[in-house]
């Protein structure tokens, strides 16, 4: 999947990737795809639980050489 | 400025008066070796029966099934290691809840293990538990209540599974002994005295008799003064348990509402009824779990977190992860008898203050 959108949060802790993801968001289209690269260990858990508080798709995550990429879908 | 108010009873209580008095008292009578034959060692013996016997009853088990040890720490990895060691032979798998002390899942690394999942509450999935099950599980593991969200757990449907199977089940019950019945149907059962209101230092491990121990029971000498103050402090929370349950579980769900009304963007997490009577956590949308303490601490408050920043190691708490739940601005409030209905007020009004600056800061707001 190509996201429409990289946010770099690598080297950042938590809750930074959660805040970058949500300051993002209203600039995406609805049905666009972000992808949130982060290294923090609380990212894996806290962008799943924020897609679930405010309503958008998480897509799930894939294994990069430093950290992982966090895949989530504007849905409204 | 006025002292801090405690909010973090989970970790530990302050030492409950009669306690403390037992303390002072066993320093002066307690102080001779109980393996001694002369006057003051056979002295010490008795109060250290006593001691044994008084907590026995709590436990619904008998004297000789119940050893003092340095911590809970201490007797979890007593439980666990001892546990494996007597069931070799059968195996080495071990089945735990993913909701454990951190104690029971350093002991159990090494092992081959299978964590059963919880859900959204924070409550372990029985039929996941059963299924978990081996013919060669030589231990099974589930805290009474969860340390760090409350949610009480099914030990009693749990332990019906692992007795019918012939598979000890060690419950580690730190967060209920003397503040609720303890579940019946443990093996092994683990508790901390500093956590009801005795002296730190002091753990317990009964081990049922009839229980598999390999690794021989922990039999040094103990903290004897500690002890008598432990068993001292525990029929005192025994006595008032019931009361105190009473007036603190509304002051748990005056937290639970006014936090949900009062702060936005925040998650009340753990079941809010079928709960410990004292403790309850929450996270904070978007606020960093460290300054979120830092700030209630300047504020006169001590609480604890599950957040990752606040751990020595960087992960966040393994109980938030396994409920799915928000893991940053984590806050987890916990009651004791020193707590008053003004030390919640005073919380509750500067909560959403603390939370607000924080986001402000952050540039959070609104989003």
């Amino acid at each position: 999947m190509t996201p429409d959108r990289v946010l770099d949060c690598l080297g950042r802790p938590c809750p930074v990737p959660v805040i970058e993801l949500a300051k993002a968001l209203p600039s995406l289209g609805v049905g666009d795809v972000i992808e949130v690269l982060s290294d923090d260990p609380a990212a894996r858990h806290d962008i799943p639980a924020w897609c679930r508080m405010r309503g958008q798709e998480w897509l799930g995550e894939q294994a990069r050489p430093v950290g992982a990429a966090y895949l989530v879908r504007r849905t409204g | 400025m006025a002292s801090t108010v405690h909010l973090d009873a989970a970790a530990a209580v302050p030492l409950h008066p009669a306690a403390r008095e037992a303390l002072l008292a066993a320093l002066d009578d307690g102080w001779a070796d109980p393996g001694r034959l002369y006057g003051a060692g056979r002295r010490a013996r008795l109060l250290l029966d006593a001691a044994r016997e008084s907590v026995a009853a709590t436990l619904g088990a008998r004297p000789d099934e119940v050893r003092f040890t340095p911590s809970g720490t201490v007797a979890d990895h007593c439980a666990v290691t001892g546990a494996l060691a007597g069931r070799r032979r059968v195996g080495g798998h071990v089945v735990h809840s993913a909701i454990e002390h951190s104690a029971v899942l350093h002991a159990a690394a090494g092992a081959d293990a299978t964590a059963v999942p919880v859900d959204r509450q924070g409550r372990v999935d029985v039929a996941a538990y059963d299924a978990a099950l081996r013919a060669d599980t030589a231990l099974a593991c589930l805290i009474s209540a969860s340390h760090e969200v409350g949610t009480v757990q099914p030990v009693e449907e749990v332990a019906e599974l692992c007795a019918a199977r012939g598979i000890p089940l060690l419950v580690d019950a730190a967060q209920t002994v003397g503040r609720a019945p303890v579940p019946q149907g443990w093996s092994l059962l683990t508790a901390s005295a500093h956590k009801w209101g005795g002296p730190p230092g002091v753990g317990v491990l009964a081990v049922r008799t009839g229980t598999r121990f390999g690794a021989g029971l922990p039999d040094g000498p103990v903290n004897l003064p500690a002890v008598v103050a432990a068993a001292v402090g525990l029929e005192a929370a025994n006595a008032e348990a019931a009361a105190e349950d009473a007036r603190l579980r509304p002051l748990v769900d005056r937290i639970r509402d006014r936090v949900a009304a009062d702060v936005p963007d925040v998650e009340i997490v753990g079941d809010p009824v079928d709960r410990l009577p004292h403790l309850v956590t929450f996270s904070c949308l978007y606020a960093e779990g460290e300054a979120l303490l830092t700030a209630l601490d300047r504020e006169g408050f001590a609480v604890s977190s599950g957040s990752s920043c606040t751990a020595d190691i960087l992960e966040p708490s393994h109980v938030l992860v396994a409920m799915g739940v928000l893991t940053h601005g984590n806050v987890r409030v916990s009651l004791h008898r020193g707590t008053t209905e003004a030390d919640v007020e005073g919380f509750l009004d500067v909560l959403p203050r603390v939370v607000g600056a924080l986001r402000r800061d952050a540039g959070v707001e609104g989003l």
